[in-house]
């Protein structure tokens, strides 16, 4: 018998809260893709480590999110039980690996957002979200350095990885604008002083990824439309095929362990 | 002191001395206590609850770690025990024991710097060879065969060597 799966009842510190586990989650999970593929040995530990601090990142908020929803859930139970629809992750960390510059430049656009986020976070009065914003703000550090980098490197190397990385740029472009939007009730926490405000942050992060595409040669794309919906569990079909992969074994065998 | 309190401070000074002797199963030549993850023992209602903190969000070794201590209190006949895990305030490399440190050295990984922090990140940091004491090194790979770790290279004597890395 498959597992069936949750849905959570919503406040809207809950909802935050899982919204910034999904966006480590699934970005973590992408990167363990990699494994056993990478172009090279150190760039395979670079992935996975990588890959592992967003993990434990997840892991810290989702549990956070299990005390204050109170429903008795765990981290796993988030992970693994709810379906394409509940998950409210950025478009961006859903999109697939493709070459490693697309992973690259995925990793610096996020990368460049969370790390200036989580060290405004750290200032929040609510004790649990300030530690782990403290924790995950030295990790994301070393992500932004790499990422960028492996940016610089790829477009001042040879006019096949100058291509691929200005590719990578124009491709997931439009799906950076979403990570500056909030709902209403993110808008509560952000009144209430619980949690900054991610708009804030748009000009700092332009700022650091003008650099660095600047410094490799690049263009970075200007404006333009840009697409959103994985905040409110409106995914690209990739999602779901990640989804189907991550989650497979505790649907299949209900709280299996080993 | 009255008897029963010098008795409950002995008994955790036991626990501190059992528990922190457990070692990082990535780095057997360091206990918990030298790596600053052993953060406190106290006695609830005459249940044993140790904390500790990760020294990274995504650290494998904490279910080990937690199980390890489990066992060496059980081993002395301390228990129950429940462990937690706490994040605040977040772990740093500048916890490290001095001892914890000489540890390293002798065992072929360079010790952080003190005071680096995300200094490291941009170059200012000096990393001497823990085999033959040169600073003229380089880094080879920034992310390491453990999440706190990064590899380099001593220029003078050749040698690579696992450096853990500030936090």
């Amino acid at each position: 018998m498959a597992a069936a799966s949750i849905i959570v009842a919503e406040t809207p510190l809950v909802r935050y809260l899982l919204r910034r586990a999904d966006d480590a989650l699934i970005l973590g999970h992408r990167l363990s893709e990699w494994c056993g593929k990478a172009p090279m040995m150190e760039e395979e530990m670079a992935l996975a480590n990588m890959g592992l601090d967003l993990i434990g990142q997840a892991r810290a908020l989702y549990t956070y999110a299990g005390e204050v929803e109170a429903a008795g859930r765990d981290e796993d139970a988030y992970a693994y039980l709810r379906d394409v629809r509940g998950y409210g992750n950025l478009l961006l960390v859903e999109q697939p690996n493709g070459d490693f510059a697309a992973t690259m430049v995925r990793q610096l656009f996020y990368s460049a957002f969370i790390d200036p986020y989580w060290r405004a976070l750290m200032a929040s009065p609510d004790a649990t979200l300030a530690a782990i914003a403290a924790k995950a703000e030295k990790e994301s550090a070393y992500h932004v350095r790499h990422s960028a980098e492996w940016v610089i490197r790829l477009g001042d190397g040879t006019p096949e990885s100058h291509r691929r990385a200005q590719d990578a740029l124009d491709n997931l472009w439009a799906f950076t604008g979403e990570m500056f939007e909030t709902d209403a009730g993110e808008q509560s926490l952000i009144a209430d002083g619980l949690v900054p405000d991610p708009a804030a942050l748009r000009a700092v992060w332009h700022e650091s990824v003008a650099k660095v595409v600047a410094q490799a040669g690049l263009t970075l794309p200007q404006g333009g439309w840009m697409q959103k919906g994985g905040r409110s569990g409106q995914h690209s079909e990739h999602l779901g095929h990640l989804l189907s992969d991550l989650q497979y074994m505790q649907r299949a065998f209900p709280g299996a362990t080993w | 002191m009255d008897a029963a309190l010098h008795d409950a401070e002995a008994l955790r000074s036991e626990i501190w001395r059992v528990a922190g002797a457990v070692t990082d199963p990535e780095i057997p030549v360091l206990s918990i206590a030298d790596l600053g993850v052993l953060r406190a023992v106290d006695i609830v209602d005459g249940a044993i609850e140790v904390a500790i903190t990760p020294t990274y969000s995504g650290c494998p070794a904490m279910n080990m770690i937690a199980l390890e201590i489990e066992l060496a209190l059980a081993k002395a006949g301390l228990g129950p025990v429940r462990v937690k895990t706490v994040l605040s305030p977040a772990w740093t490399t500048e916890w490290m024991s001095e001892e914890g440190r000489a540890k390293l050295r002798a065992y072929g990984i360079a010790p952080p710097a003190k005071g680096g922090g995300r200094r490291a990140l941009f170059g200012e940091e000096e990393v001497a060879c823990p085999q033959c004491g040169s600073t003229d090194t380089a880094e080879l790979a920034p992310f390491g065969s453990t999440s706190c770790k990064s590899l380099w290279q001593c220029k003078t004597c050749r040698e690579p060597f696992d450096y853990f890395k500030c936090h």
